[in-house]
């Protein structure tokens, strides 16, 4: 199962609260009001520049097993290569913003409208996640309703991407041969960074909740500073997950 | 002198406009150029840079401070050119050759400007050679690099010892940054610092300024 899937752009509208997060403030912290104002406006250009587009790609999980040994880079232990074995579903995936976006965050930071420039760069971040999401619950409904699913329950996923979570990067290699993300405006580059910027690409993982219990203590978990690896299992493990 | 207290002041309310008349009348008044420039609006980034360092403020507001310091620095730098004042040092600055990531480095380059520092700014994906060139032609003393992908980060260990070939390591000192970037790994590839943001990069750079090695004669 392959499709490449528009996104309205108003569902990968964020919120203040979450860009201004994302810059430092804390919680209950009142910024200047010219803050506000401004991240209201880095919104309001995430709706309006942003083009969202995701491809997804089910696979098997001999398939995938090549695709993640990619260039033989990846951490001795990953939980990705602990999950997958156990997944009913694999799908890979690729989300994109479209360039529109980077180019205007550059053309602020020219005309050093340096506030608003940041601000936006943290929406479009969200947002480039939030596509993934909204992504995510199409694949899940796609297969649902094509009467997928080896269990009688509604699988779990979460989503692994290459260059966190001990899946090297030059990952990105064999995940673009296999999925063609190219069809959706997303190129990578030697480095293996994609272009547009603001582009998420990974793997789906699906089955029983329990699969995706994974403990925090990988050498590689000492140099993560987000660990929201945490809370998103919280979710699926609680039946919370977008995508479940 | 009042005016200048009430540049800086006005600076770090974020105030642009306010800041460039300030300015201008500072000068029209006849305060010396530089100390317009010490005492308005680099003591006024100086406060600015402080509260963050504090947690009393935050990057979207240290970032009006900032297009404040612009709108002041449009008035002076004429001046200071026409008067040959010198700067606080001239850093090289880029994201790495492979690398298109440069929110980063545009708040650092931001920061030391903001501190007084002439700053050369190669933008993203750029190579050694031209970090050594650019910083070769303009005398800089400094030249910053950031990365925000692993597999970008070896393209400053190039920079490090391209400048050790050419003889230049020690009169142009070197400072990393970015995401997957530490202290380690500065001290790995021989880079001389490591800055976590914008404000922490203009305290180390100054700070290896004070230590930069002269150079041939």
């Amino acid at each position: 199962m392959r499709a490449i899937v528009d996104i309205p752009a108003s569902e990968v509208r964020s919120d203040l609260t979450t860009i201004l997060r994302a810059q430092g403030l804390p919680a209950g912290y009142e910024p200047d009001p010219r803050v506000t104002a401004q991240g209201e406006e880095a919104l309001d250009l995430v709706t309006t520049l942003c083009a969202p587009r995701g491809v997804y790609a089910s696979l098997d999980q001999t398939t995938f097993a090549v695709i993640y040994g990619g260039q033989g880079k990846n951490a001795p232990e990953t939980p990705v290569a602990a999950v997958y074995p156990r997944a009913d579903h694999l799908a890979l995936f690729a989300v994109t913003l479209g360039p529109a976006v980077s180019v205007r965050i550059q053309e602020l930071f020219a005309r050093r409208e340096f506030t608003l420039a940041a601000l936006l760069d943290a929406a479009a971040s969200e947002a480039a996640e939030l596509a993934a999401t909204a992504l995510e619950r199409r694949y899940v409904a796609a297969l649902l309703a094509q009467g997928g699913g080896k269990t009688a329950r509604k699988p779990a996923f979460l989503a692994y991407s290459p260059g966190y979570c001990g899946w090297d990067v030059s990952g990105q290699a064999a995940l673009f041969a296999a999925l063609r993300p190219e069809e959706i405006g997303i190129h990578l580059r030697e480095s293996f960074l994609m272009d547009p910027l603001k582009s998420i690409t990974g793997v789906l993982l699906g089955g029983p909740a329990a699969i995706h219990a994974f403990w925090d203590g990988y050498p590689f978990c000492t140099a993560c500073e987000s660990r929201d690896c945490r809370e998103r299992i919280r979710r699926v493990l609680t039946g919370r997950a977008d995508g479940a | 002198m009042e005016i200048l207290q009430q540049l800086a002041v006005t600076l770090q309310k974020g105030q642009d406009s306010q800041v460039r008349e300030l300015t201008r009348q500072a000068v029209e008044d006849g305060v010396p150029v530089q100390q317009v420039l010490d005492e308005g609006l680099i003591a006024g980034m100086g406060v600015v840079g402080e509260r963050f360092r504090t947690h009393q403020i935050f990057l979207p507001e240290v970032l009006l401070a900032a297009r404040a310091m612009y709108a002041g620095l449009d008035v002076l730098e004429p001046l200071l050119a026409a008067a040959e004042v010198p700067r606080a040092g001239t850093a090289v600055l880029g994201t790495v050759q492979g690398d298109l990531h440069d929110i980063g480095k545009n708040l650092v380059a931001i920061m030391l400007r903001g501190a007084g520092f002439s700053v050369i700014d190669l933008g993203h994906d750029v190579p050694p050679e031209r970090f050594v060139a650019a910083a070769r032609e303009s005398g800089a003393q400094i030249i910053g690099m950031s990365a925000l992908l692993t597999t970008t980060m070896p393209v400053m260990r190039r920079v490090v010892e391209l400048l050790a070939r050419e003889g230049l390591k020690g009169r142009i000192r070197t400072i990393i940054g970015g995401a997957p970037v530490s202290v380690e790994f500065a001290q790995e590839i021989g880079a001389d610092g490591y800055a976590y943001d914008g404000v922490s990069a203009v305290e180390r750079v100054k700070a290896l300024l004070q230590d930069v090695s002269p150079g041939p004669a």
